[in-house]
């Protein structure tokens, strides 16, 4: 009888498939890796071969260089790889541009690793898309009832209201440069706002990235070329540690927001001097995380990352097996401080 | 309840005064009543229940979530009705969402039973975390989001353009929810009636001397001098059998001053200090703020913390009106009440005679013995001058004694707020001391965030970032050793011992006075100088 730990099983490197030879994301250089996403921590650069979706594919070529990796494979959403013997399927994990689960089928075991995901729609990539599955592996970075995502909408609309409330400020939002940025871009596109977003250096190629790839973000510009007075009433778009840094001197008294969703706890806001937090997440929340454990009913569920504890006591309340692996190497969103 | 959950939101995040007075001015401008009125209500603290206790909340929540997944939420969040309002789970639709003036005027209406029944309901209805705490807070008495009373009401003040003394004047004739008040300001209606008994009247403050300009254009004899207590500012009133003790803000505290209520015979409204005064001697500011901020006395506070009234003006005289008199006939007046009323509770302000600037100058860095010893400095007023609300330019100086200064070292950092959030701009600075193996040591003996020109504030950011050990959050310690390091002239009022203090003094109003980059650390003050200037203080 094969057990699922024959097929996947958490090493220091990250899950390594043992009959495949491969790992995923994993956080060291190794001969063989499947990518699920383009995010840092879990697209290193300098391993042997990559299996990736072409849009990570192309995210790491522009974070690393195209010789990242000595050889590289794309596989579509949904297209079959075999990797001796192992299937290996990507499907979309609704996290950012590219990501995909990795769905993993051996001997007819199925076992689901989700990478980062959510279940809520997201302008800029397909939406997750639920995989029957004997263990499903998920990710528990907000894995607490106290992340509660509200509707996007309602974020950006108080967003905009605090701009018309203080048109002689500019709104300096703090987004992670990789999906969130493109993402709260669009989100205030489809609110209407048609002005020119101005942006930080660190965004402009990842936003050509996403251009490329057809996500249309409208009118953007860089945040050095307007003078002081230009960005009254403005929206200026940064990665979060440019908050704090003295790069945002040059605009007329912002307010500072921050997009994540750590910013659903006042506490962490304050201790940020956040003015404005939006809680506008790429990671699935509590009811996410519970919601889709229940609609697939694994025969088991591992936690790789965040929280753990929460949801594999909510599931054991759920008569679900659960198991925390407590990999480590991947941090949390908006967790660069 | 949206938008007032969306208004407490911002405030508690916000530090900019001018940007919590848009919020709330606009946030009353675009409420209809009464919600805008109860809103105020609670935002300058005249609404309390006591219908929800911590208990109840944590008993309903775990009534409908696993217990030990509710213990991990809290811990992790550490405010209970932050994390109550996260991990209830809404039933939108279950009940109608509630109106805040509904949700006040069912809580003022029913028992305790109901009302946490009433409350369990709302919060099924109540669709956003935000709105879930925003009611949580309301119930639970204090909002916490950093607004004063007199803030909000300048709010008021700034959405009808009427002068903040005179929202101070009426507000205590007015109640929540103010419809009369907004129709007013929204001048759909006549201004209310202020004219009730023993109503607060806005104060006159003084301006600041300016030493090197004002005295050469001043002529002493149009001058009263006399000296500036270091006490609270109060207002005394009784009137039609009313007696209230009011703050120089309006806030009515005579609930907290129950012996000087007692105190008041004769009907007039007596402006002065707030002082604890034992055998007829002025005690520290530090025995003042044992009975400061207390919703209920007793009698062993009463009695160890006697409070006492210095009378330096009278605005009230019986059933006159004395604020337009010039303040030597107000001053003979109150001299005559103060007389009156004999009583150890109020006393009289004494004028301090002099003849000439320089004598007033000679007094002021030595004054005579007795209670002036451990005054703030001195107050000028124009003998002529009317009692005007606010702070008009000329009539009344208040003349500080001079700063106590310290060089301290710059220990840790923390980055502002608001415009400041890129730059590190609080200080925590510390004086030289032994530690038990006889080492020579830092400890940390006040915060200062101000006192510098933004030229500054540049150069010690960047001296911050330059020599950073370590960071903790928001905050970084900063290399401070005996030959590399910053050093501060800190000015600050008085000393006061304190146990909440590793250094055991705490510095009344600290405030950089000087940048000293010439200095080593090393030559830094000691903490003895420190105990010296507080012996001293105490021994007089």
């Amino acid at each position: 009888m094969i057990r699922p730990q024959d097929l996947l099983c958490p090493k220091p490197e990250g899950l390594y498939c043992p009959p495949g030879d491969f790992y995923i994301d994993p956080v060291r250089p190794v001969a063989r890796a499947v990518i699920t996403h383009g995010h840092a921590d879990h697209a290193r650069a300098g391993h042997g071969a990559v299996l990736a979706t072409p849009q990570t594919l192309d995210i790491m070529g522009e974070r690393y260089g195209l010789d990242f990796a000595q050889s590289m494979q794309a596989a579509a959403y949904g297209e079959r790889v075999a990797r001796d013997g192992v299937e290996v399927t990507l499907v979309p994990a609704g996290h950012v541009l590219g990501s995909a689960q990795a769905v993993v089928r051996w001997k007819g075991l199925t076992m689901v690793v989700s990478g980062d995901y959510k279940r809520r729609r997201d302008p800029t990539c397909p939406p997750f898309e639920p995989v029957p599955c004997d263990v499903f592996i998920s990710e528990a970075t907000f894995g607490l009832p106290v992340f509660r995502h509200p509707p996007d909408g309602d974020e950006i609309a108080r967003l905009l209201r605090s701009v018309v409330q203080f048109p002689e400020r500019c709104h300096l939002i703090g987004a992670y440069a990789l999906g969130k940025a493109q993402r709260i871009i669009r989100l205030l596109r489809e609110a209407g706002w048609d002005q020119t977003i101005y942006v930080h250096g660190a965004l402009e190629r990842l936003n050509g990235l996403y251009e490329r790839h057809g996500i249309d973000l409208g009118p953007l510009a860089p945040a050095t070329t307007a003078t002081k007075a230009d960005f009254a009433g403005a929206v200026i778009i940064a990665p979060p540690s440019a908050l704090q840094d003295r790069w945002s001197r040059r605009f007329p008294d912002p307010v500072g927001a921050f997009a994540s969703g750590w910013m659903q706890i006042r506490a962490r806001a304050r201790q940020r001097g956040v003015e404005l937090p939006l809680v506008i997440s790429d990671h699935a929340d509590w009811d996410e995380l519970t919601a889709t454990v229940e609609e697939l009913r694994p025969g088991e569920l591992w936690i790789t990352h965040g929280r753990e504890e929460a949801l594999a006591r909510w599931a054991t309340l759920h008569d679900i097996p659960a198991r925390a692996l407590a990999l480590v190497g991947y941090e949390d969103e908006g967790g660069d401080d | 309840m949206r938008a007032f959950a969306e208004l407490l939101d911002r405030l508690a995040l916000t530090s900019a005064r001018n940007t919590k007075l848009t919020m709330v001015r606009d946030y009353l401008r675009d409420t209809p009543d009464p919600d805008r009125g109860w809103a105020l209500a609670a935002l300058t603290g005249d609404l309390t229940f006591d219908a929800a206790k911590p208990a109840f909340i944590r008993k309903a929540v775990e009534a409908r979530m696993d217990a030990q997944l509710f213990r991990w939420s809290y811990d992790y969040v550490g405010d209970l009705a932050e994390a109550v309002s996260l991990v209830w789970p809404s039933r939108p639709g279950a009940n109608r969402e509630p109106q805040l003036s509904e949700v006040i005027d069912a809580l003022r209406s029913t028992s305790r039973a109901d009302a946490q029944r009433l409350i369990e309901g709302w919060l099924d209805a109540l669709p956003q975390a935000r709105e879930r705490w925003a009611l949580l807070k309301l119930m639970t008495g204090a909002l916490r989001v950093g607004l004063t009373a007199r803030l909000a009401k300048r709010a008021v003040a700034d959405l009808g353009g009427v002068d903040p003394a005179e929202i101070e004047e009426l507000w205590h004739a007015l109640a929540p929810p103010y419809a009369d008040l907004f129709a007013w300001l929204e001048g759909r209606s006549e201004k209310p009636d202020a004219a009730h008994p023993a109503r607060f009247r806005p104060v006159m403050l003084a301006q600041a001397i300016d030493e090197a300009v004002d005295f050469a254009k001043l002529d002493p004899a149009h001058y009263a001098a006399e000296w500036k207590w270091d006490g609270i500012r109060v207002q005394a009133a009784h009137e039609g059998g009313q007696r209230r003790l009011y703050t120089r803000t309006g806030d009515d505290i005579s609930r907290t001053f129950p012996d000087i209520l007692a105190a008041l015979g004769g009907e007039g409204v007596i402006d002065g200090e707030l002082l604890v005064i034992r055998d007829g001697e002025v005690a520290p500011f530090a025995d003042l703020q044992q009975r400061l901020n207390r919703k209920t006395v007793d009698a062993r506070l009463l009695a160890a913390f006697p409070a006492a009234i210095r009378a330096y003006d009278l605005l009230q005289d019986g059933a006159e009106d004395t604020r337009s008199l010039p303040f030597a006939k107000r001053r003979a007046r109150l001299e005559t009440f103060v007389a009156r009323e004999a009583s150890p509770r109020i006393d009289l302000s004494p004028v301090q005679p002099f003849e000439t600037w320089a004598e007033l100058a000679t007094l002021r860095a030595d004054p005579p013995a007795g209670d002036p010893q451990i005054a703030e400095g001195l107050m000028l007023k124009r003998w002529d001058s009317a009692y005007e609300a606010g702070r008009p330019k000329g009539p009344w100086f208040k003349w500080k004694r001079d700063p106590f200064l310290v060089d301290a070292v710059l220990m840790y950092a923390q980055r502002g707020h608001g415009k400041r959030s890129s730059y590190y701009s609080d200080y925590t600075f510390g004086v030289w001391t032994q530690d038990a193996a006889g080492q020579r040591m830092l400890t940390p003996v006040g915060k200062a965030y101000f006192g510098f020109t933004d030229e500054e504030l540049l150069r010690i950011d960047k001296f911050v970032r330059d020599n950073t050990l370590e960071r903790f959050g928001p905050v970084r310690s900063v290399r401070a050793e005996p030959h590399h390091g910053l050093v501060f002239e800190v000015a600050f009022e008085g000393l006061q011992r304190s146990t909440r203090h590793k250094s055991g003094v705490a510095m009344r109003f600290p405030r950089i006075n000087r940048l000293r980059w010439d200095k080593a650390p090393g030559e830094a003050d000691e903490l003895v100088a420190l105990e010296r200037m507080l012996a001293k203080a105490e021994g007089r």
